[in-house]
């Protein structure tokens, strides 16, 4: 158990210490990778909410992060033209600040995540799987055909969004803000997973029999987790937006679905640092492999292949040489 | 029949050409145990889950503390009070023995949507867990993850998760199966006290310990009730005999 | 609308269906044989048609080119049941999916790494080319109702094995009970690799007779491949009669939608608002579709309860 709290703070030391030598060495480049690894890890951690926590095995969270990164392109874009996004019956404007645009990219996507959620719990096992998957998909598709907010081309954004007292536009800057984001969701995830919630959801994963016939609501339960869940990817989603400072359809493709499950994957199932060791390797698989072969999916695609059959647990589970987390 | 605490009436359930309850129809009354017996397939399980809820009957009503609970979730019943062990352990095996009866208090308390305050650290909960535990004698593996329980461990916790919910009536299929001698002799004491607070409907296998348990014993065969009554009772039926006992003794 | 565009459009949509039913078809049998959720199924639609388009550039023969497509995707089918699927049969589902998944990651990678990332075009050969006049004198292309042969011969075909012949017994009896079968001396291991091997070929026809209409690229395969997840759900999992009226229901909803829809709001809304919201409406309907069927029926149409 201790272990794998070393682990964790390991890793998080590694990801300030990182980007703040690179802010000192002068490499914005190396900064942007791990603010891109930060904002991955979030979308992990909340996905391993229901898929680890839960077991809910969501392939449709790509909804959720693009819906987050829609929020800020369409309340930026609104802003940077000086267009209202609608007038009657009342006058809503668009925002270039950080804060608001988080806050609805969060409400947005816990909204779909509901609707979504309460469709898709009806089911289980691999029709879970694939309802989730073709929800997905049709965000995908409605982005592409609904020409308002560019369509298949997506919408750029000239400028970062602001936030109080900060220089967004300064790499480290921008890393600090996604990264106390993504502590302050680790705390209260945390918190959530040993909270009498987070026992009923893990028990019911275990086993939903046990959980009904204590008298909990499972598929409450489940959809509340799946709501939460999708809020905290949006809220990635609408980082991810402002780092590239563009927004397309291809933030709500399967790919992206398939990737967030991959952080969880490599970095370990149901740990609370798993998405986090995750994103962080795939960062750097995607930096040094992609420096090597134009092909590097194919690696990717082997090493992801090897560690599902033959290395259950992830990297943390490697590490601390425990398959399960316990209490972690 | 006002008094009963449970009453199934004339509950019906097929699976394709299988009558599996054919008209069943009995009733627990405070402060007794009522066994369930009869040979394997006869369709004990499957009545224990209509009765529970997982299961929904083709016709009938399952009456629960003056309440028609054939339309309630299973959730809800064992909210009502219905408290239930399986055949076959049903337990969040990764968890400690202490986290499964924690899950029955939070279940028990309805606080399965509080969200930030850490449940294995709530005085309320671990209180009302604990007390479970110590009564089933598993106070000691408290930090032992459920799956390095012995077979009869997972029985005792089994009941100790029901206790959890302090219920107006417990469902026990086979509670005994796989326990040792000594475990079943001690189990069977135990029920003989827990049904002073709560009635029993056991399913049970050990016929001795039926025998000893049991206030009234049903005979269910093929789906069917033959013969209910009290222990002498029932070992006279000529039915029995013949449908069941019978069959016990050849084996 | 003229009642012949409309007939058109139908055929256009029972094309569509049918092509689909060859993908659900397999997704469905290798799921209710085994157990098993397989993503990699559109890489088994690409490589059929990678290698009709590879074949046909050779010989300039499409039927040979057909041929190909089966033969490959059956092959490699095969050899990926063999090295990777049969590991993953007692895993539980998210296993099998995020396995199936790199499977994608390596096929489509390969696939660019050997062909390039350029499209092929698979031409459609000279004898199906052109258009037929049906009954009622419709007009419509030979290739494409080829195609809806093609698929309802499949069907024919595959209800055919899986309820007269003795290869189909043992598909019944190991959706039924594993043990069973093994006791009956089936080696099972062969027979999975079987089913695979022809899920596998019935993806790599699909892929190869759409490739002569679209274009032979990669990450052809997982749009359709997710399109048939929306057909078997629609359907109910394991069964093949759920597959193909899944199938014909999608492919006809998705078809008719895209015509009629934008034409449907033109009547009360402007010109060019009615075609923005009419095709973003369609992009979506299938899916509405099925969120109608999970309302209804969680387990699919033909499902199990
Ligand atoms: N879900 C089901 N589907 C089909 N048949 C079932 C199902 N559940 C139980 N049965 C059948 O119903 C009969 C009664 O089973 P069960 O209630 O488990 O018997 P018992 O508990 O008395 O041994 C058996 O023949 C069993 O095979
Ligand atoms: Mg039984």
């Amino acid at each position: 158990m201790m272990r794998e709290r070393h682990i964790n703070m390991i890793i998080l030391a590694l990801l300030v210490l990182v980007p703040t030598y690179a802010h000192f060495a002068e490499e914005p480049f190396t900064i942007t990778l791990a603010t891109r690894a930060v904002i991955f890890a979030l979308a992990g951690v909340g996905l391993n909410l229901a898929l680890g926590q839960g077991g809910l095995v969501s392939f449709g969270h790509a909804a959720y992060f693009g819906m987050g990164g829609y929020a800020m392109g369409i309340l930026a874009s609104h802003a940077q033209n000086y267009e209202p996004i609608m007038e009657v019956p009342f006058l809503i404007e668009g925002t270039n600040s950080m804060p608001v645009i988080w806050l609805v990219a969060i409400v947005m996507s816990a909204l779909l995540a509901l609707l979504i959620g309460a469709l898709s719990l009806r089911t289980t096992g691999v029709y879970f799987i694939m309802v989730t998957l073709a929800f997905g998909q049709m965000f995908y598709y409605f982005t592409i055909s609904w020409p308002a907010y560019g369509g298949e081309d997506g919408l750029s954004i000239y400028v970062r969004n602001q936030f109080p007292g900060m220089n967004t536009l300064d790499p480290i800057q921008f890393f600090s803000i996604c990264f106390v984001l993504l502590c302050a969701v680790l705390f209260l995830v945390n918190r959530l997973n040993k909270s009498p919630f987070g026992l009923a959801l893990n028990g019911a994963h275990q086993n939903e029999e046990r959980a009904l016939t204590v008298g909990i609501n499972v598929y409450r339960v489940r959809l509340v987790a799946f709501v939460i869940s999708g809020a905290i990817t949006g809220l990635a989603g609408a980082l991810f937006a402002d780092l590239n400072r563009f927004v397309s359809p291809t933030m709500f493709s399967w790919q992206i679905s398939g990737e967030i499950m991959i952080f969880i994957i490599l970095g370990g199932v149901a740990r609370l640092f798993g998405p986090v060791a995750g994103a962080a390797l795939y960062i750097m698989l995607e930096h040094f492999l992609g420096g090597l072969s134009e092909y590097w999916f194919i690696y990717l695609g082997a090493i992801l292949l090897f560690v599902v059959l033959f290395a259950k647990g992830g990297i943390i589970g490697k590490l601390s040489r425990k398959e399960i987390s316990h209490d972690g | 029949m006002t008094d009963s605490i449970l009453t199934v009436s004339d509950i019906h359930k097929s699976f394709g050409a299988l009558k599996a309850s054919d008209g069943i129809s009995l009733d627990l009354k405070p402060g007794e145990i009522h066994a369930l017996i009869g040979p394997n397939g006869a369709g004990k399980s499957t009545l224990i889950k209509q009765i529970a809820g997982g299961l929904k009957p083709d016709s009938g009503t399952v009456w629960f503390n003056g309440k028609d609970v054939t339309g309630v979730s299973t959730a809800e019943r064992a909210r009502l009070g219905l408290g239930r062990t399986f055949q076959i352990s049903a337990l969040a095996m990764d968890y400690t023995v202490l986290e499964n009866v924690v899950l029955g208090a939070v279940g028990q308390s309805g606080s399965a949507f509080s969200f930030f305050k850490p449940a294995m650290k709530d005085a309320a909960l671990l209180k009302r867990a604990r007390a479970a535990l110590e009564r089933v004698g598993l106070r000691k593996r408290e930090e032992t993850i459920t799956s390095e329980l012995s077979h009869g461990q997972r029985r005792q916790l089994e009941v100790a998760v029901a206790l959890t919910l302090s219920p107006k009536a417990f469902l026990m299929d086979e509670p005994m199966a796989g326990m040792g001698g000594e475990g079943s002799k001690a189990l069977t004491g135990f029920l003989q006290e827990l049904k002073k607070e709560a009635p029993i409907l056991l399913v049970e296998h050990d016929m001795d310990a039926v025998f000893a348990l049991a206030d009234r014993i049903s005979v269910l065969v093929y789906g069917k009730i033959i013969a209910t009554g009290n222990v002498d009772e029932v070992r006279s039926n000529p039915d029995v005999r013949v449908a069941y006992l019978g069959e016990e003794d050849a084996a | 609308m003229t009642t012949l565009l409309l007939i058109e459009q139908v055929l256009n949509g029972l094309q569509f269906g049918v092509m689909l039913f060859l993908m659900a078809a397999g997704l469905t049998l290798i799921f209710g044989v085994m157990g098993l959720i397989n993503l990699a199924h559109g890489s088994l639609y690409m490589i059929g048609a990678f290698a009709a388009a590879a074949v046909a550039g050779w010989t300039g023969n499409f039927f040979l080119a057909l041929v190909a497509s089966l033969i490959a995707a059956a092959i490699i089918g095969a050899l990926i049941e063999l090295t990777v699927i049969r590991r993953l049969y007692d895993r539980d589902h998210l296993e099998q999916v995020l396995a199936t998944f790199a499977l994608i990651l390596i096929f489509s990678e390969a696939t660019r790494w050997v062909f390039g990332s350029f499209p092929l075009f698979l031409n459609i050969p000279d004898v199906l080319n052109g258009t037929v006049t049906l009954p009622g004198g419709i007009q419509y292309s030979l290739y494409r109702l080829t195609i809806i042969l093609i698929g309802l011969a499949v069907a024919a075909g595959l209800f055919l094995l899986i309820s007269k012949t003795r290869v189909g017994m043992r598909i019944r009896a190991g959706e039924n009970d594993r043990e069973m079968i093994a006791a009956l001396g089936v080696d099972i291991s062969v027979l999975y690799t079987m089913v695979f091997a022809l899920g596998a070929a019935l993806a790599g026809l699909s892929g190869a007779l759409v490739g002569a209409i679209q274009s032979v690229e990669v990450g052809m395969g997982e749009p359709v491949l997710i399109l048939a997840f929306v057909v078997i759900v629609i359907g109910g999992i394991g069964s093949i009669k759920g597959a193909l009226a899944g199938a014909i229901l999608v492919g006809l909803t998705d078809t008719l939608g895209r015509t009629m829809l934008p034409v449907i709001f033109g009547t009360f809304m402007e010109p060019s608002a009615a075609t923005t919201v009419g095709s973003a409406l369609a992009s979506m309907l299938i899916y509405i579709l099925m969120a109608g069927v999970l309302l209804y029926k969680p387990t699919g149409l033909f499902g199990s309860t």
